[in-house]
């Protein structure tokens, strides 16, 4: 009799299970940022790179983790120092039928590059590369000079159609007109800041989705996001904020998903200048800048709780950070941990430093742009406070933050003495960080971009040009790791902890959480 | 009348004119919309590139007289964020905000005259006594919270109503509206309550006031006097007494419900120009913010001219005349 029971209610639940993506295979999701455009080489920014990857493909794709996996290229390979061949997919075909060759990526990587009035670009990915079709499947990509890092550059690239979207204006797109991929869902409707639709690509070359519709409706406040799933007017929401991740993962209708992030929040300290402008001894008076002494960082560093900030702070969702990016990543350290919390040994490198009686200082940080920023700022200013460091706090909207931390000072110069700032790696390791914000700032090369404290190291810069001239991948890994582990021993940057994303979706679902923060409808399925 | 709409002609120009200075310089001053919107991996080369292709490298002044130029030809300036006209963006979302506006406006005519009176004409009452207690609540209590309660509530408690968005559309005349669908209009009462609430006890306290005022006055005693029905008495000799303090708020409340709605509008996430505007100003997209201001500064003149014409259909003695003709 049992065992009948037990029968029936497991071909029951595997009727179910079969059932239930036929008959409500219709999805909505939550977005916590709405996109710019769907025009996928308009904008480079983190929301439509995530939502177009559910309508376009890349050459390489990144799986969960952003470890590179064939996408519309089956397989490539450097065949010398600045020749790369991509073998690409065959029988692929785009949504509107025409099938996909080489001349779609001729065209792409002509257009990427160059769409009118754009914010932010892809010709960064594409600096110095050339594209020549071998044949119809086999395209080689020269460079100028040897690009290691060429497969990662160019699995941030959405591969358009020749004959819908080459040519097409960033308007054809969001009219829906050209914006026709070969990834899993195809373009239904866009009606911008309400919603976006797309339906399955039944042929797609990955497998059918679970999904017939999927609809994205960005609803950027966060306790309105949390509302939408427990009413179930949605199945799915990004960006989870930490203050309910508690009684979320209490809740019988949601289910939680998380992963580390690629991005890690970090502190800048200003190490150029004799006098800095946010540093002063007790009584106000000027005093040469204490933030270029070695041991002050470092007793910085100690006298910061990772701990505390991620249990009370963060609410668990976070990872005490001792370098760029978290350990799991490439070109990552193996040495490195978090710097552990010792405010007596802290004390010490004050008084051995000369600071025995402290200094005042002021913190300034983004209010709104990482989580829980302003919050942070609160916390480990008075945690320098107890070492002696009496610090006060300065939040400032991300659009006045951003300005005046990267060139706020005389001579475009950065304005602020200590910052709490976040780095993501979108290509998923370490020489993103490294060459933007620990190399010596160097325009002409494009280094040091969002370098605001001016760190500047020639060892931590020639292991990094090393490393970026190393097509071999174990070298090069060996290579990103001993950098960082000199930068941070150098205290370059201080880091505090790692972000950990997270996804809520209603009870009975999944999906694959990613590093990258994208949401990709394809890895959601019914549990 | 054609002197007065002259006029009135020549001091909106005036208006919008100085606005525009205000706005554009204003948020030149504030922050710089590269450090936002440019990716953060991208090199000095790519910033470059941006800050000239947006004309920030010029003196503020010409980027002024280059949007004046643009004016001059129907072109209110593109986006920086979307890569789209601001005007085509701006007037996209606009159905959606007009109709949020419009509906919170019913609300509070239709719940805030009636109560109102009652309150004014029974005011020892102790319904009376509540409504006016209630009033107060309706005023003091922040927007955002009374959104998120309402959505706690009615969406995720009871599951009585969407929690947020805006239903399907349906189109009526040529205009395409929420309103026409059943799903567009549950979609439609919570935001728009939460909006009509501060309204709704603005109106009662307004139409309370002026009904206890009117109630003792002569004509209102003679007219009971005379033997009239209660519903004549207060359905018109009370009711267009009191209504012109009333339609003037009314008025510029409703150019505020157009302009401003932005957090009701964030909370419910309604598609409409109040989250295009705070959206624009998050990332210092510039000719959105500035084109939206010159719009609303338009409505706001529009609706102002309609409330005086709306005072003269009420009150026979005012004329729409300036002082000076």
């Amino acid at each position: 009799m049992r065992l009948i029971r037990a029968i029936a209610v497991a071909t029951a639940l595997g009727v179910a299970t079969l059932l239930s993506p036929l008959g409500a295979a219709e999805i909505k999701v939550g977005l916590a940022a709405p996109p710019s455009s769907i025009d996928p080489h308009f904008h480079n920014l983190a929301p439509n790179n995530s939502l177009l990857s559910n309508i376009f493909d890349r050459l390489v794709h990144q799986d969960p983790n952003q470890a590179l996996i064939p996408g519309l290229a089956e397989s490539w390979k450097a065949v010398n120092d600045t020749t790369w061949e991509f073998k690409l997919r065959k029988g692929v075909r785009f949504h509107d039928g025409s099938p996909f060759t080489a001349a779609d990526v001729l065209c792409t990587f002509k257009r990427a590059p160059n769409v009118p009035n754009s914010p932010s670009n892809f010709g960064l990915y594409l600096k110095g590369k050339t594209v020549e079709k071998v044949d119809d499947y086999t395209v080689l990509v020269k460079t100028t000079g040897p690009q290691p890092l060429l497969p990662n550059d160019l699995s941030t690239i959405y591969i358009v159609s020749k004959s819908a979207g080459c040519e097409a204006k960033t308007e054809d797109y969001n009219t829906g007109k050209a914006a026709v991929g070969t990834g899993p869902f195809k373009f239904a409707e866009y009606v911008p800041g309400d919603r976006i639709v797309m339906t399955a690509n039944d042929d797609y070359w990955g497998g059918k989705a679970a999904w017939d519709k999927v609809t994205f409706r960005p609803i950027t406040s966060a306790p309105a996001r949390v509302a939408a799933i427990l009413a179930g007017d949605v199945d799915l929401i990004e960006d989870v904020p930490t203050a309910d991740i508690a009684k979320l993962s209490k809740d019988p209708r949601v289910s939680l998903f998380q992963t580390v992030s690629n991005r890690v929040i970090y502190f800048h300290l200003d190490q150029f200048r004799e006098i800095s402008p946010f540093i002063t001894a007790k009584d106000g008076s000027a005093i040469k800048n204490p933030l270029r002494d070695r041991r002050v960082r470092l007793a910085i560093s100690k006298s910061i709780n990772r701990d505390a900030i991620v249990e009370r702070v963060m609410e668990g969702s976070a990872v005490p950070a001792g370098q760029l990016l978290a350990d799991k990543f490439f070109g990552t350290s193996k040495n490195l941990k978090p710097e552990r919390y010792d405010v007596e040994g802290a004390k010490k490198l004050m008084k051995e430093a000369g600071y025995e009686g402290g200094f005042k200082m002021t913190i300034h940080s983004p209010n709104g742009r990482y989580t829980n920023d302003a919050k942070i700022a609160e916390v480990v200013a008075q945690m320098l406070t107890r070492i002696g460091i009496e610090t006060s706090v300065e939040t400032l909207p991300p659009a006045v933050f951003f300005r005046r931390a990267s060139a706020g000072g005389p001579d475009n110069t950065p304005e602020f003495s200590f910052i709490l700032v976040g780095w993501g790696s979108g290509t998923g390791e370490a020489s993103s960080p490294l060459r933007s914000l620990i190399y010596t700032v160097d325009p002409s090369r494009g280094t040091g971009a969002a370098n605001r404290g001016r760190y500047s190291n020639p060892e931590v810069d020639k292991l990094v040009d090393a490393a970026l001239a190393s097509v071999d991948d174990e070298k090069r890994a060996g290579l990103l790791a001993k950098a960082t582990e000199v930068a941070i021993g150098d205290l370059g940057i201080i880091p505090s902890h790692y972000q950990i994303n997270v996804w809520a979706t209603r009870r009975g679902l999944k999906i694959v959480p990613r590093t990258d923060e994208f949401t990709v409808v394809m890895s959601v399925a019914p549990q | 009348m054609t002197a007065f709409l002259i006029r009135r002609l020549m001091q909106a120009g005036l208006v919008v004119a100085v606005m525009s200075v205000i706005v554009f310089f204003g948020i030149n001053v504030v922050g710089n919309p590269v450090d936002i919107l440019v990716s953060p991996e991208a090199d000095q080369a790519e910033r470059a590139r941006v800050i000239r292709e947006f004309g920030l490298d010029r003196p503020v002044w010409q980027q002024y007289l280059l949007f004046l130029n643009g004016i001059a030809h129907g072109d209110f300036g593109r986006s920086f964020v979307h890569g789209e006209p601001a005007l085509k963006l701006i007037l996209e979302r606009m159905p959606a905000t007009v109709e949020l506006a419009l509906a919170a406006l019913l609300m509070a005519i239709v719940v805030g005259i009636p109560v109102g009176i009652y309150a004014g004409i029974t005011p020892m009452g102790r319904a009376s006594k509540v409504i006016m207690a209630g009033s107060i609540l309706g005023f003091s209590l922040p927007t955002f919270w009374v959104g998120l309660m309402l959505i706690l509530v009615f969406a995720v408690h009871l599951g009585w109503l969407p929690s947020t968005g805006r239903g399907a559309t349906a189109s009526v005349l040529g205009v395409s509206t929420s309103m026409a669908t059943l799903d567009g209009l549950a979609h439609l009462v919570l935001p728009a309550l939460n909006l009509a609430l501060l309204k709704i006890s603005l109106v009662v306290r307004l139409t309370y006031a002026g009904a206890r005022e009117a109630s003792q006055q002569d004509y209102i005693k003679f007219a009971r006097a005379k033997g009239l029905s209660e519903r004549r008495v207060v359905g018109i000799h009370l009711l267009k007494n009191i209504m012109i303090p009333v339609v003037t708020v009314l008025g510029l409340e409703f150019g505020n419900l157009l302009a401003f709605s932005v957090v009701t509008e964030t909370i419910f996430a309604w598609p409409g120009m109040g989250k295009l505007l705070i959206d624009s100003i998050l990332l210092l997209d510039r000719p959105v913010v500035v084109a939206y201001l010159i719009i609303i500064v338009l409505a706001f003149l529009i609706i102002n001219f309609v409330v005086d014409a709306l005072y003269s259909a009420l009150d026979p003695r005012v004329r729409l005349r300036d002082a000076g003709s």
